[in-house]
């Protein structure tokens, strides 16, 4: 899904000393040019760190991502809900597969990749901290998160990392899918009975704070970002890609005749900007730190599924007795 | 064909009610290994295949419902357990992926049998819908051998997996070609030529890969048979698995969703 929010860390001189100064002058004049850096490219070693980084939190929020929507599959009402959500959990499923592989070009194994994740080590989307309560939750999620990371992601299609940026395109089309799915059943819950115009209600107010999250800190309080700006790493800044969010989606919200709990939110005609109360940061730090509704839930499903599937790796590894070519 | 008398609707109901309630109730267990897979690039087949045996369901129960019953929705949401005729096998829960896997391939090596024969049924409507599905079932099943003969000679902890999975199974696998009250009926008016033949050529089939897979079969004579499913008797797993997928929808059944 989604990758919205990715965290950075602060590096303390934007890039090693001793990286040769001829070869990152010209990578930034590649990278100026609108050239795509490719795996076998020189690269400082300070970008290949954040796009690993970067790119794997991506990988670890859509395979996380697929869990607080995947418990939903059993439960989808009705035969063209139940098809649509299974294609497009398994879809994101899929996105994280593309996204361990293209970071993999740049020299972090997949299993290193997934052990960080269910030891903690590297993060993931905060938004799926947060449980999915009911059915409308699903449908909340699949229009508003998805909506948010295709803004997220459609920027970062145009960065400077070719595998990423392939990756991204082909994603973010079946991104546009997802939300034309969950808008779908928005409406359909919004104009529904009484009972489900509730249920859809509840599932904004509960996703609200979430999503605002949803596009990281502040510009104000976030880690400076300017060198992985000019080198396309990071491609909008976060309050950037809310506005732009905020821009595209709270007419449609309120459309639907549904409330967004914000008392403040409101465009300002003058500077063209959304005002919103601002979103409780200490509750995000506080969240991908591990202390979530669901973090510790989500790492140990995560986890029992990698223990759970640990034989099943092992007899691809070794075929010892025999070597078998499959069958038909 | 011609029209149908009362009994032959009857056996073509239950008959075509019978595949798509094991296809609706494996596709949807199979579903809930979606993200939970051993390997990703699994999880994305085996999430695939899921979907067709929910699409082919919901396309029998089309067909169900063009012979005078409820749309597909409702048959699928509505039904009381004991109205399901869903043999014993696909509705155990889900387990370890071998148990899995090895459902996976003895199921649909037979229902890749099943939708060939049916491909020659006299009853169009059916033959038409299960030469399409045929299609689909040569993936399927080229995926579980695949699997079958790797893990059957991979690891000693796998050989040991997979022939414990093919014990346990084997006996509600038969449960499948649990005798119907129509056979016969099927069977004079070419519209299936019966679950005794359709068991002989399966038990050919699977025996081919097994032995590639150098796993023993459970001996059929000796071994249990899972009857009960076709006539509405279930196993304890079936309905927890229909409260849970009806929990939305039965908020309000009236409700479009
Ligand atoms: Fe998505
Ligand atoms: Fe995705």
């Amino acid at each position: 899904m989604y990758g919205g929010g990715y965290i950075f860390e602060e590096s303390k001189n934007g890039h090693s000393e001793e990286e040769d100064q001829i070869k990152l002058q010209k990578f930034e004049e590649r990278i100026a040019a609108g050239e795509k850096i490719e795996p076998s490219d020189w690269m400082p070693a300070e970008y290949r760190k954040q796009l690993i980084r970067m790119i794997e939190q991506h990988a670890h929020s859509e395979i996380i991502g697929a869990l607080p929507e995947g418990t939903w599959i059993t439960r989808a009402p009705g035969f063209r809900r139940k098809l649509a959500l299974m294609a497009k959990v398994q879809d994101e499923v899929g996105h994280a597969q593309l996204l361990y592989s293209a970071a993999e070009t740049l020299g972090k194994p997949r299993e290193q990749m997934i052990n960080d994740l269910i030891t903690g080590k590297s993060k993931y989307s905060n938004v799926f901290n947060y449980p999915a309560v009911t059915w409308a939750d699903t449908a909340v999620i699949a229009w508003l998160i998805d909506a948010g990371a295709i803004i997220n992601q459609v920027a970062n299609s145009k960065g400077s990392y070719g595998p990423y940026c392939r990756a991204l395109e082909r994603i973010c089309l079946e991104e546009s899918f997802h939300l034309k799915y969950g808008h779908d059943n928005v409406v359909f819950l919004a104009t529904g009975t009484s009972q489900q115009r509730q249920m859809v209600q509840d599932a904004l107010i509960r996703w609200w704070p979430p999503i605002m999250h949803f596009f990281g800190p502040s510009d104000k309080i976030s880690v400076h970002t300017e060198t992985l700006m000019r080198w396309k790493v990071k491609m909008a800044s976060n309050d950037d890609m809310r506005q732009k969010f905020l821009d595209m989606y709270v007419p449609k919200i309120w459309e639907l005749g549904l409330t967004i709990p914000d008392p403040k939110l409101k465009k300002n005609n003058e500077t063209g900007k959304w005002e919103y109360t601002e979103p409780d940061w200490e509750e995000f730090k506080r969240v991908i730190n591990g202390d979530g509704p669901c973090n510790k839930e989500r790492l140990a499903v995560r986890r029992r599924a990698e223990e759970k599937g640990e034989w099943v790796r092992n007899a691809l590894l070794r075929p010892s007795e025999k070597y078998t070519v499959p069958l038909s | 064909m011609k029209q149908l008398t009362e009994i032959q609707t009857k056996a073509l109901k239950d008959l075509i009610c019978r595949i798509a309630d094991d296809e609706l109730i494996l596709g949807h267990r199979n579903s809930e290994w979606t993200a939970l897979v051993p390997i990703l690039e699994e999880d994305i087949a085996f999430s695939s295949m899921a979907q067709d045996k929910i699409g082919h369901s919901l396309a029998l129960y089309q067909l169900l419902n063009k012979l005078g019953e409820p749309d597909p929705d409702a048959i699928a949401f509505t039904r009381k357990e004991k109205d399901f005729k869903c043999c014993h096998l696909v509705e155990y829960p889900i387990g370890d992926y071998d148990f899995s896997l090895m459902r996976h391939f003895l199921f649909d090596k037979s229902e890749a049998i099943r939708f060939d024969l049916l491909s020659r049924s006299s009853f169009e409507d059916l033959a038409n819908i299960a030469k399409k599905f045929r299609g689909e079932l040569k993936y399927h099943t080229m995926h579980a051998d695949t699997w079958l003969v790797q893990l059957g000679n991979a690891t000693e902890e796998s050989k040991a997996r997979m022939q414990s999975a093919l014990n346990q199974c084997f006996p509600l696998a038969l449960g499948i070609f649990e005798p119907g009250e129509y056979d016969e009926v099927l069977s004079s008016e070419n519209i299936f030529p019966g679950e005794k033949v359709l068991q002989g050529m399966w038990l050919d089939s699977i025996k081919i890969i097994l032995d590639s897979a150098n796993l023993s079969i459970p001996d059929i004579d000796t071994s249990d048979r899972s009857y009960g499913g076709r006539k509405g008797y279930h196993t304890e797993y079936l309905k927890p698995l229909l409260d849970e997928m009806t929990e939305v929808y039965s908020i309000d059944p009236n409700a479009e969703w």
